[in-house]
């Protein structure tokens, strides 16, 4: 049966149990990544010729960056799921990527501040990928009020949804910005379809702190949604047993 | 691969622009901290506060049956 695991997924139960085991092995290959990533960047990549030491801020600037979009992409589609196909797990999903996407889109935002003051001499411009990723915050933040605003869980769910899936006009723009509006913030470093404009010894430990941050997504992603589904079962009897047993 | 710097002074410092690189670390560690530990606060506060209430239960069952 190709299907069953998607009719599966309809159990938040099943879904809790079945990740059980997944929570420590994510732990460990994030982490350790993160750590290897971090002290390679900060200690034993070479300089930038011409923005120096500064530019180590890249390691968690590019990274975060890349999870806040993508987390933006995960909540949105488990948005359209929830809305689609009523699925109780989407929506757990979705509630739990908002604060996460928030704190990554705040990590990349401050980061990019605080480099921007030793390289470009400011600390916030009215630049375009800066404005819209501002505007991406906002979005999460939108959608983290409106799952408190309802007391039907329902309403709040396809409430956030839509806002959700509305926002998502933003991302290319996001996307596209540094070509459209090339102000200050500096054009995509890594591509996919040509030649990177970085050096190998600065691109291996970035693509270990991009692979690190997104595992680490993984595992906080599921570590909420895990939480979630206790919140909203615990009048289950499982649950009950659970909480006894711990 | 080699160490970039001379000395420990000279990595903290990285030629006047470490209170820049270490402040967005530092920033960094307490954010994901922060995403690893909330999950894990709120779901002992909610078993312990359900274990909390099943015991209560039991203690009211025991004492109508007396």
């Amino acid at each position: 049966m190709a299907w069953q695991w998607f009719h599966r997924l309809g159990s938040p139960r099943w879904f809790f149990e079945k990740t059980n085991a997944w929570i420590p092995w994510l732990a460990a290959i994030s982490i350790s990544l993160l750590i290897v990533g971090a002290v390679w960047g900060l200690a034993f990549a070479p300089a930038d010729m011409k923005q120096g030491n500064s530019y180590r801020i890249i390691y968690i600037h590019v990274p975060a960056s890349f999870l806040a979009l993508a987390g933006y992409y995960t909540m949105a589609i488990s948005g359209a799921i929830g809305l689609i196909w009523k699925m109780k797990l989407a929506d757990m999903v979705m509630k739990s990527a908002a604060p996460i996407g928030a704190v990554l889109t705040f990590v990349a935002l401050i980061t990019g501040a605080v480099w921007g003051k030793p390289t470009w001499g400011t600390w916030w411009v009215w630049d375009a990928r800066i404005t819209s990723m501002l505007v991406l915050f906002f979005l999460y933040l939108g959608v983290i009020a409106l799952q408190e605003a309802y007391q039907n869980q329902d309403t709040a769910n396809k409430a956030s949804a839509i806002l959700a899936l509305v926002g998502t006009v933003n991302i290319p723009i996001i996307y596209k910005s540094v070509d459209w509006w090339y102000t200050l913030h500096q054009p995509a470093t890594i591509k996919f379809t040509s030649e990177s404009t970085i050096h190998p010894t600065m691109l291996y430990p970035l693509l270990v702190m991009v692979v690190g941050f997104y595992v680490f997504y993984a595992l906080v992603l599921l570590m909420r949604t895990r939480t979630e589904i206790l919140s909203r079962e615990k009048k289950t009897r499982w649950v009950q047993e659970l909480a006894v047993k711990t | 691969m080699k160490f970039q710097f001379e000395s420990l002074q000279g990595f903290l410092w990285m030629s006047g622009h470490g209170p820049y690189v270490w402040a967005c670390y530092v920033i960094t560690a307490l954010a994901l901290t922060y995403l690893l530990l909330s999950p894990v606060i709120k779901r002992r506060a909610l078993m312990a506060d359900l274990k909390r209430q099943a015991r209560v239960r039991e203690h009211e069952m025991r004492h109508q049956t007396s």
